[in-house]
């Protein structure tokens, strides 16, 4: 039977040097008894050796793992962590086997130590020192459950580099000074200040941020372990707070109705003026105020906002499309996403600038169905469409345009008020009421979704040859 | 009322800032202070420094500007027709307490909301300059979260995402016809349209990254953590359903991070018809985890439906569990060969649980007895599963099963 005795608890430069040691020289775990030194003193040390660097591989994992467990304070640990290293190396799949006992301690072992790193992370008081040529200095003490000041203190380094600090712990003490992290022996609480000039403030803003309508003791236990309570100054008044609740809660229920404050109506006045603006529509400006807080249909409902058309008032051409997608409805914007995109394309192949014309939708709303992440655009209803044309007419008295193309079968509805197949329309000049003109077409998504890449070629030819048509008549 | 002392101002504006659910410090850039003069660190996963008698933890700073309010929200304590006392921080008073209290290591950053005074855009503006001083004066690299005034201009919205980790912008309540009731003057598509305006300059500093040219510096970063946003349970009459309607809305519209559902908690002054009773805190949990089911789970809202009746969530049992045993067809699943996906939907296992399962039984069979290891409710999962050495039998159509696993029923006190 060998004996290692370990000098300093918690220390995985120390432990790993004997491990590896015990690993060169093929003893098994039953064969070592692992144990702490009080007086510091190691008797077997060299007598191990140490096996070189890199000659044992390791799953990092388990190194990573092995790194914060040593920090555990059962004096088992040792051993069962030799025990776990020693069968890792004739098992690739160990730590995978979350059933096997003793993987499932080392687990268990990780996830103490891990909390624990946390619940220092997150309950460390620091008391202020002084100051000296403008940089502050700080002391905490603290109480981990296990040996974790190496495993913690540089969280507080990246933190706090800017200022100096120390943490006591009884076991070690780390001291970042001058940009520089040091540790040394462990030491007692009162080598910290018993206050500082915030606590009062910290402690007002715990009473405060609490809301004693809803208690809920256990969650905060649960959370806050009784442990911790001695070294937050905030504890103290958990329970003058808890025994205050009900009494708090009472009396909000007990107070009287205040009176509306005369400023209010004021302030009422000034938005009900904002919200009948509008109802009288003569620019397109009135129209796109007017538009967004259309109700007619439900689609008002889910959507961002409305969208209406976009252009000058004076634009010979109008282009209608179907609806808004996904980036109209955030842009408040028409024609801006993908299909949006490749219109500016096939605008420019078909010799048309985009700034001279007017281009709107058949419906001003977004029509989707939430999927996860994604809204799935979905097509408007002859309903939704032949509603919303009450605003698309709108836009056509405002703007008169010598003009009109439809791109898709829901504008074409929603200009001509009938459902038409776009084959039997297209390549034709036609002619509305009050003899303006009509070129029906497809909606550029068309073309985005067509997998077919040669199709695709040459239906974007025809498109661009039925803008192109609409150029020649509006010249 | 700048005459009142620090310790005041802070009780009155932490206090106004109470009901807003929100502390969470998570999902950010890892950052931190390191060969700077300045401090402050994000580690990605959030830090919770505290927790109150509420049960909800302290993450962050979290208080109000000023509770000064022009709106009428009948709703809030803030509200312009309120007794409640009021106080004004200046921008300055807030950076000392954030850099105070961060210093301590009570906080992992900032909160900071505000009553909207003057004008929206005023506010934010307010707001926004608190964010700048403490990142471009003090170089403060913790967390900083900032509610966003809906309605205030795009531009200072943009600019508020260059500073925070975090934008919210709070829906208020689950249905726009609630909201047109108990907030008159808050329109439900401006609210919308500010978080849509977070959403395109999220999109955009995304563009902006992916087309930079190598060797360019790295263009800036848009509330890193993303956005947020609240609304209150219980104070109207929507269903869960509405509730997950508009939730599933936001998520997919806007990519929202969280919703948070805070139960309506009785405010002193409160408008008369308004509930005066204790909030429905487990409704607002069982809503936790329908909404956790659709992030994480692969639940669908309709699905989760499934589970409920009249539009609402059962309130005895979770609605992972209440879906399953309306959709019993699913069950039970063999854990030795069910697909990840439908793993999830077995009640009892959690994402780490299944994931583990996946993971184990590549290795060898996968044994009653390994449960045990991976969740505490082997109770309750063992109606919906198969392993070599278990099968439920009748177990998973007996019609006593609902029984199992909700409390017994409690007697009503009769009213006298």
């Amino acid at each position: 039977m060998k004996e290692v005795v370990l000098k300093t608890p918690g220390d995985f430069a120390e432990w790993r040097s004997a491990a590896r040691g015990l690993l060169a020289g093929g003893v098994a775990p039953e064969d070592v008894s692992w144990r702490g030194s009080e007086e510091g003193a190691s008797l077997f040390g060299d007598e191990i050796g140490s096996a070189p660097a890199g000659q044992l591989s390791l799953p990092r994992e388990l190194v990573e793992i092995a790194d914060r467990v040593i920090c555990h304070r059962d004096a088992e640990v040792p051993g069962r962590l030799y025990r776990i290293v020693w069968r890792a190396l004739h098992d690739r799949h160990l730590l995978a086997r979350t059933t096997d006992p003793e993987v499932d301690w080392l687990r268990k072992a990780d996830k103490a130590i891990r909390r624990d790193v946390h619940k220092m992370h997150a309950f460390v008081r620091f008391r202020r020192l002084g100051e000296e040529d403008g940089r502050e200095s700080f002391a905490a003490w603290f109480e981990p459950s296990h040996r974790i000041l190496r495993l913690t203190a540089p969280f507080f380094q990246r933190r706090f580099y800017g200022m100096d600090w120390a943490i006591v712990t009884p076991d070690a003490r780390a001291i970042w000074q001058d940009e520089m992290l040091s540790y040394g022996p462990g030491g007692t609480k009162d080598e910290v200040p018993d206050s500082d000039v915030v606590e009062d403030q910290w402690r007002t803003y715990y009473g405060a941020i609490f809301n004693p309508a809803r208690v809920k003791i256990e969650a905060m236990r649960a959370e806050m372990p009784k442990k911790y309570w001695r070294n937050l100054p905030e504890a103290q008044d958990i329970a003058p707070l808890i025994a205050g609740a009900e009494a708090r809660v009472e009396r909000m229920r007990e107070a009287a109705v205040s009176m509306a404050n005369p400023l209010t109506g004021k302030w009422r006045t000034r938005v009900q003026d904002e919200l009948t603006l509008g109802d009288e529509i003569e620019t397109l400006a009135d129209l796109a105020k007017a538009v967004d807080r259309c109700t007619r249909c439900p689609l008002h409902c889910n959507a961002t906002q409305a969208v209406a058309g976009e252009g000058p008032g004076a634009a010979k051409i109008m282009l209608v499309g179907e609806q808004p997608g996904d980036r109209e409805d955030l842009e408040g914007k028409p024609f801006v996403g993908p299909a949006g995109q490749l219109l500016n394309e096939v605008l420019y192949d078909a010799g048309l600038e985009r700034r001279r014309l007017f281009l709107t939708n058949a419906v001003k709303h977004f029509k989707f169905e939430p999927r996860g992440k994604r809204r799935l655009h979905q097509n408007p209803t002859t309903a939704e469409i032949d509603v919303c044309r009450w605003w698309l007419d709108k836009e056509r008295a405002l703007v008169q345009p010598d003009i009109i193309v439809t791109l898709g079968a829901s504008a074409l509805r929603g200009v001509t008020g009938k459902s038409a197949s776009i084959k039997s329309m297209r390549g034709a000049v036609h002619e509305l009421e009050g003899g303006t003109k009509l070129i029906a077409t497809i909606h550029p998504s068309f073309l985005l979704r067509l997998p077919d890449r040669e199709r695709a070629a040459k239906e974007r030819e025809l498109f661009v040859a039925d803008l192109a048509l609409a150029r020649k008549l509006a010249a | 009322m700048s005459a009142k002392p620090i310790l005041e101002k802070l009780a009155v504006l932490a206090d106004a800032a109470k009901y807003d659910a929100s502390c969470a410090s998570s999902g950010t850039v890892r950052r931190d202070s390191t060969g700077t003069k300045g401090i402050g660190s994000t580690e990605g996963m959030g830090i919770c420094h505290s927790y109150a008698p509420d049960g909800r933890c302290i993450s962050l700073l979290k208080i109000l500007l000023t509770n000064f309010c022009i709106y009428d929200c009948r709703f809030c304590i803030n509200r312009a027709s309120s007794n409640v006392e009021r106080a004004r921080f200046s921008p300055q008073e807030v950076v000392r307490l954030t850099l105070d209290f961060y210093k301590r290591n009570y906080i992992e950053g900032l909160f900071l909301s505000s009553g909207i005074i003057r004008s929206e855009d005023y506010t934010m503006e307010q707001l926004v300059e608190v964010a700048r001083i403490l990142r471009e004066e003090h170089r403060f690299q913790g967390y900083i979260h900032l509610k966003t005034i809906a309605g205030a201009d795009p531009g200072l919205v943009a600019l508020a995402g260059l500073y925070a980790d975090r934008l919210s912008t709070n829906v208020e309540l689950p249905t726009d016809a609630g909201l047109s009731s108990f907030a008159p003057e808050k329109k439900p598509e401006t609210i919308r349209k500010t978080m849509a305006s977070v959403r395109v300059g999220e999109s955009d500093a995304i563009e902006a990254a992916k087309s930079r040219l190598i060797g360019k510096a790295k263009p800036p970063r848009f509330a890193p953590a993303g956005q947020s946003t609240q609304m209150i349970v219980g104070a109207d009459a929507a269903r869960d359903d509405d509730i997950l309607k508009t939730a599933t809305n936001l998520y997919s519209g806007y990519q929202l991070r969280r919703v948070y559902y805070s139960a309506y908690s009785p405010i002193p002054d409160a408008s008369r018809d308004l509930p005066p009773v204790r909030p429905p805190l487990m409704r607002e949990h069982r809503l936790y985890q329908a909404d956790w089911l659709l992030r994480f789970y692969g639940f669908e809202r309709a699905e989760i439906m499934e589970g409920a009746s009249g539009g609402m969530l059962d309130l005895a049992i979770d609605p992972k569990l209440a879906w399953a045993l309306m959709r019993r067809d699913v069950f039970p699943l063999d854990i030795n060969r069910a697909p990840r996906e439908l793993l999830l939907r077995v009640p009892g296992l959690g994402t780490k649980a299944v994931d583990r399962i996946v993971a184990a039984r590549r290795l060898g069979k996968f044994r009653l007895g390994d449960l045990a290891k991976l969740t505490a409710s082997v109770k309750k999962v063992l109606p919906f599963i198969v392993t070599p050495d278990w099968r439920p039998g009748k177990l998973t159509d007996s019609a006593d099963l609902r029984a199992r696993f909700a409390p017994p029923a409690e007697q009503l006190a009769l009213a006298l």
